[in-house]
């Protein structure tokens, strides 16, 4: 069987898509702000514009790729093709489809984790390594906002892991063949899709690389590929939370049998990618200390009493109680 | 997986060796976050991927971001490099060098006499579980009072 979980075929074409769909977000989502700020959005280059990501690829790839005197020249290498490497791993636990992945992990979920926590580095060590003040103070917010949304992350995902009893993500999916997590797991979901969007720093919560206070934040000193890079890892994150987000709350691949599994998949990735943009559109970013605040003492304590109502829940069930 | 434990080895040995031998703070710091996750691929190998994934979740996620966290407002320069590298002369390592010939030949003669053949048994997150939470639950919760414990002193420490 050619068409298998590990398969170099199967590996070579999600690793296709993944990149492929990152990079037509560039487009996708100026397409779609101007769509709900009532505007045309970029239309010129091609049909519909569709060809304004190769012209913004060509036009990154041939900037000057400038490492600043002043910069740590290692750190400063270093930092931008972390993001991209995390979480282009973190995709190799996603289930896609019945045969289509790359690996059928049983620590899944903790892999997911794992990644997203050494995302951090990169943010940090790029902002470090810029050796500028606004570059540093982008990146002390982002170490700040990822370190604490990163416990939520997890104690939001507990509550799911606890009804599947596993933490393989393929298996999560194969649980909810008779109900989606999202009717049980709401505030779960709700907790998750917030910290998703603080742990990929999109706006809403884009604290670190304020445009309006702090030009840039991280990648202030950043160019060419290098910005690419941070650029392209962002709408990876993007991608990564929306599908994360359908295999644990949204059944996966599972709908109706008139569409193959993996289009249903995609369809409910790309209804994420989408709200993401529209969250982007209608919501305003708040102050840095708010976003603290809300975090440690209101998401922190909902977290911790959402796993303790469904544990106490699976042991009723189970008749322990 | 005997090649992959050895890479994962060579690569923890080196780095951590870099970490004490780097002059300059956020390099070594690096280094040290390498030679973390190396510790966890090798505790992957040896068939604990809990531990390999706690580890990297814990240690080179968490710990070390606070690490990093704290250089950053150190604001340090070349001025601590230099100073570093003063520290560190060359006459310094005699010392350290022989005594850790001593060991190494120890190690190497007691690798080289026993020859045990382990085979690596997967332990999974569910097993782990039942032995924490059965006959350990007293450590368990031992350790997680001595948390309790250290997270009132920081919060009282952060107060004044």
């Amino acid at each position: 069987m050619v068409w298998d979980v590990g398969s170099p075929l199967s590996i070579g074409a999600i690793l296709f898509t993944v990149i492929i769909v990152a990079a037509m977000l560039i487009w996708v989502e100026r397409r779609l702000l101007g769509l709900w700020q009532e505007r045309l959005g970029p239309n010129r280059v091609g049909p519909f514009g569709l060809l304004q990501v190769v012209a913004d690829m060509i036009k990154i790839f041939a900037k000057e790729d400038w490492v600043p005197p002043f910069a740590d020249k290692f750190s400063f290498i270093l930092a931008p093709p972390i993001i991209m490497i995390v979480i282009l791993m973190s995709f190799t636990v996603i289930p896609f489809a019945p045969g289509v992945g790359v690996i059928d992990s049983d620590i899944g979920v903790l892999f997911v984790l794992a990644m997203a926590s050494l995302g951090a580095y990169s943010v940090m060590l790029g902002g470090l390594a810029s050796n500028n003040k606004y570059a540093l103070l982008g990146s002390l917010r982002a170490a700040a906002q990822m370190v604490s949304y990163e416990v939520f992350m997890g104690i939001s995902l507990l509550g799911v892991v606890a009804l599947t009893g596993s933490f393989n993500l393929r298996e999560i999916v194969i649980a909810q063949s008779d109900g989606w997590y999202i009717i049980p797991q709401f505030i779960g979901f709700l907790i998750f899709m917030i910290a998703g969007i603080a742990e990929s720093h999109r706006l809403p919560f884009d604290i670190p690389e304020a445009e309006q206070e702090i030009v840039a934040g991280y990648h202030t000193e950043y160019s060419g590929m290098k910005f690419g890079m941070f650029f392209v890892g962002e709408y990876l994150g993007v991608v990564l939370i929306s599908s994360l987000l359908v295999v644990l709350f949204f059944g996966g691949w599972l709908g109706p049998a008139f569409l193959p599994p993996i289009v249903w998949f995609l369809l409910k990735t790309a209804f994420f990618i989408a709200f993401f943009i529209l969250l982007r559109a209608a919501i305003p970013r708040p102050r840095y200390d708010q976003l603290m605040t809300y975090g440690w003492l209101f998401l922190l304590p909902l977290s911790l009493l959402n796993l303790m109502i469904t544990g106490a829940f699976v042991l009723w069930q189970e008749g322990a109680i | 997986m005997m090649l992959l434990f050895y890479l994962a080895g060579a690569v923890a040995l080196i780095s951590t060796v870099s970490v004490i031998i780097s002059t300059n703070v956020v390099h070594a710091l690096v280094y040290l976050i390498i030679s973390l996750l190396a510790v966890a691929v090798i505790f992957f190998v040896l068939g604990a991927p809990f531990a390999a994934m706690l580890e990297a979740i814990v240690y080179a996620g968490a710990i070390m971001v606070l690490f990093l966290f704290v250089m950053m407002m150190l604001n340090l320069g070349q001025a601590t490099e230099d100073e570093e590298k003063a520290w560190l002369r060359p006459q310094l390592w005699v010392g350290p060098g022989l005594l850790i010939l001593v060991l190494l030949t120890q190690l190497v003669n007691v690798l080289v006499t026993q020859q045990v053949d382990v085979v690596p048994v997967e332990v999974g997150v569910r097993e782990l579980s039942v032995l924490l939470f059965g006959p350990w639950l007293l450590a368990v919760e031992l350790a997680s009072m001595l948390l309790l414990a250290g997270l009132i002193a920081a919060y009282h420490l952060a107060k004044k």
